[in-house]
Order: C-alpha cells, then sequence, then structure tokens
C-alpha cells in the first residue's frame, strides 16, 4: 500500500536500514541503531511522511539473537493516514548494554512508554529527562518482561513508604503521584530540526 | 471448620416473668457485634462489579445488618479485601488493615484476594493472607452474590461463636451430583431431553 514510506527512507538513509518488510500492508523498516533517532526526527518532520503521532513504544526480547532486544515504535501520520512500524535492534546477550537514544523530545507520548520499556525490558534510554520505574516499585530487582526472568520468582514485600516533608499524600514519594491540580509539562520544540529538511 | 453451622447456639433464655431475658454477656455483645459490622471496602479490582450487586437491593447485604459502608478503616471493624492485590500495594493494605478498630474482621473476596488466583506471576501477592490475617475465604471469579452472603452468615456465624480461626465458603452442593438440575440423569441416559 504505502511502500513509499519505505522507499522514502531507503532513499534518504541507504546505509542505515537493515532490512524492511510490508507484509499485508504492514510497513515494518528495521534500522540502525545509532541512526534510529535521526530517522524518527526525518519521519516526524518531512511533510511525506509527516509522522505527528507515536502510537506505542514497546520492545521484544529475543534471547537466543545476539542483539538481543528490539525496540519497536509504531508511528501514525494523522494528515496522511499511513502507519508504520520502526525497529532498532540493541542489547548484548546478557542485556546489561541495552541502550538507545530517547524519542521521548520528538514525541512527548513516548516518556512513560520508554519508562515502562526500561522497568520491563530493561531498555535503557539515551537522554530521557527522567528514566525510572513506572510500573513497578524501585526495590524491584531485574526486569520481568525478559525472557530470562524466572516465571515462578516472587520477590519480597516492601515497606511502606512514607516520605516526610511532601505535599503528596502517602504512599506516594515527592516525585510520583499527580499533585492537586494541572501541571504543565516543561517542553519545548527541538530546535535542531533544521539540518534533515 | 469452614461450613456453616445449623444456627448459632441459642443464646437467650427467657425469664418466668414477662419483660426480661438472661443471656451472657460476651454473647449478647458478639449479637450486636455480628449485627452492626461496619464494612470498609478495599476494591481494587473485577469483582467490585459483584460487590456492588451484592450491596445493592437485588441481593442487598443490608439484610444482614451489614448495611453501611465507611470509607475510613478508623470507623469500620470489617475489611472487604475485594480483588487483586499486588506487591506495590501489599504495603498500603497492611496499614489500611492496621488503622481499623477493633475488634476486626477480614472477608477475602473472590480468588485472587484468596490466594492471587490466575495471577501467577511476579507482580501479584499469591492471596491477602500473606500480608494480614484473614478470616473468611470467598472463593469464585467472581464469587456469586449467593457465595458472598454464605460467607457474610459464616462470618457471623464465627463472631457468634467467638471462633477467629479461619474459614473457606464451601459450595452448597456440587451442581454434577445434584439430582434436581437433572445434569446426572442426562449425562446417564445419552437422551438430550430434558428429564422430568
Amino acid at each position: 500500500m504505502s511502500k513509499a514510506l519505505i522507499d522514502l527512507i531507503r532513499q534518504k538513509f541507504p546505509a542505515d536500514v537493515l532490512e524492511s518488510h510490508s507484509q499485508r500492508g504492514d510497513d515494518t523498516v528495521v534500522v540502525y541503531a545509532p541512526r534510529w533517532k535521526d530517522i524518527a526526527r526525518f519521519l516526524r518532520d518531512d511533510p511525506r511522511a509527516d509522522m505527528s503521532m507515536l502510537t506505542d513504544l514497546t520492545a521484544v526480547d529475543f534471547p537466543d539473537r545476539t542483539p538481543r532486544f528490539e525496540v519497536v515504535v509504531h508511528l501514525y501520520s494523522l494528515s496522511k493516514g499511513h502507519r508504520l512500524r520502526l525497529k532498532a535492534r540493541v542489547g548484548d546477550a546478557a542485556g546489561t548494554n541495552a541502550e538507545i537514544d530517547t524519542v521521548c523530545d520528538l514525541w512527548a507520548s513516548a516518556n512513560w512508554a520508554e519508562r515502562e520499556c526500561w522497568d520491563m525490558f530493561g531498555v535503557r534510554f539515551k537522554g530521557h529527562p527522567d528514566l525510572r520505574r513506572i510500573l513497578l516499585y524501585p526495590e524491584f530487582e531485574g526486569h520481568p518482561l525478559r525472557r530470562d526472568y524466572p516465571a515462578d520468582r516472587i520477590q519480597p514485600l516492601v515497606p511502606y513508604l512514607d516520605v516526610p516533608n511532601t505535599q503528596k499524600l502517602p504512599p506516594f514519594g515527592p516525585d510520583e503521584g499527580m499533585p492537586f491540580g494541572r501541571q504543565t509539562f516543561q517542553q519545548g520544540p527541538s530546535t535542531d530540526d533544521d539540518d534533515v529538511n | 471448620m469452614g461450613a456453616l453451622k445449623e444456627g448459632s447456639p441459642d443464646i437467650l433464655t427467657s425469664g418466668a416473668g414477662e419483660g426480661f431475658v438472661t443471656t451472657q454477656f460476651n454473647s449478647l455483645l458478639a449479637w450486636a457485634q455480628k449485627y452492626s459490622l461496619f464494612m470498609y471496602p478495599f476494591v481494587t479490582a473485577c469483582c467490585g462489579m459483584e460487590f456492588m450487586s451484592v450491596s445493592s437491593p437485588r441481593y442487598d447485604f443490608s439484610r444482614f445488618g451489614s448495611e453501611a459502608p465507611r470509607f475510613s478503616p478508623r470507623q469500620s471493624d470489617l475489611l472487604w479485601v475485594v480483588g487483586t492485590i499486588v506487591q506495590r500495594q501489599a504495603p498500603v493494605l497492611r496499614r489500611i488493615y492496621e488503622q481499623l478498630a477493633e475488634p476486626k474482621w477480614v472477608l477475602a473476596f473472590g480468588t485472587c484476594a484468596s490466594c492471587g488466583g490466575f495471577y501467577d506471576n511476579y507482580a501479584t501477592v499469591a492471596g491477602i493472607d500473606k500480608i494480614i490475617p484473614c478470616d473468611i475465604y470467598v472463593p469464585g471469579c467472581p464469587p456469586r452474590p449467593e457465595a458472598v452472603l454464605d460467607g457474610l452468615m459464616l462470618l457471623q456465624d464465627k463472631i457468634q461463636r467467638g471462633d477467629r480461626r479461619p474459614a473457606i465458603v464451601k459450595p452448597r452442593a456440587d451442581p454434577a451430583q445434584d439430582q434436581s438440575l437433572g445434569l446426572v440423569q442426562l449425562r446417564r441416559s445419552g437422551s438430550s431431553r430434558t428429564p422430568v
């Protein structure tokens, strides 16, 4: 269908596209991980792609492959109506050095998705403003959606989190939970967009 | 233990004349306690829908003196744990239990609160009795309102008898063995017709 999108990326970044397919109209591009942010930025800003929305960001664990994790981003163009799945492979066999550039300064919706991806898979996002666990608690050891996390492991119960000198009600810490009223997410437009167009 | 007794022991003895009865103080206290349970619903998951059903007029457990929900644990003595408890919530539930007014009872509503249910994973606590003592277990996913009412009556029976051992609500009858349902005859006869 929109094979043109894959051709556009292949034309713009010929050395960075590892593979691509378009099975049943699902356009998928696997790109070179250190360059994936440039490609994502190009996809957001180029008028032919115009990927204005990040639908989802997650990871897949393939323990028998050498770049172990596949970070997957689903993009959608609200104006053009087309979708693209962007993948990048990171991490060694032990999964300790799984690291990739953040895209949450391109799409703000990637912020919590990257935190969840770090929480569940242990993929570190370079440049993320606040890379903490989002669903699990700080005392949790390991990353439970990794394939080598033992399925029957039960972690010890945590004590009650009572942080003094905070305006939040317990059990929330000073940087957790919603404060009363709305807060503005401090995020300006990124400044170095001109090098792509 | 475990099964609903045929009724509590007779606690009242009529006096010879009219206008007074004699009883034991503990029996009278227990009788008052079991019909004035102030509940604190700790509702975390889908069992909450069934809890709403059992507390609304069709099933109506206010018939059993357990009418008033108090959304502060300091004003209640029966903690309903309704739904899945995850590891991160465990200290919160513990704190809620510690804040309940004495004497206090805990009812585990549904399979997840009783034993973790099918959530055999990294996040879920396998039953609230890992955290707090539990008096009544009501299994079911979610439990039928009749099972919840059985659990409440079982708790009242235990309060009356002063029995603090944990108990589980058992099914009243095995549906496969219930002759009145006709399932057994249906299977034996091999007929698709409804037995009379």
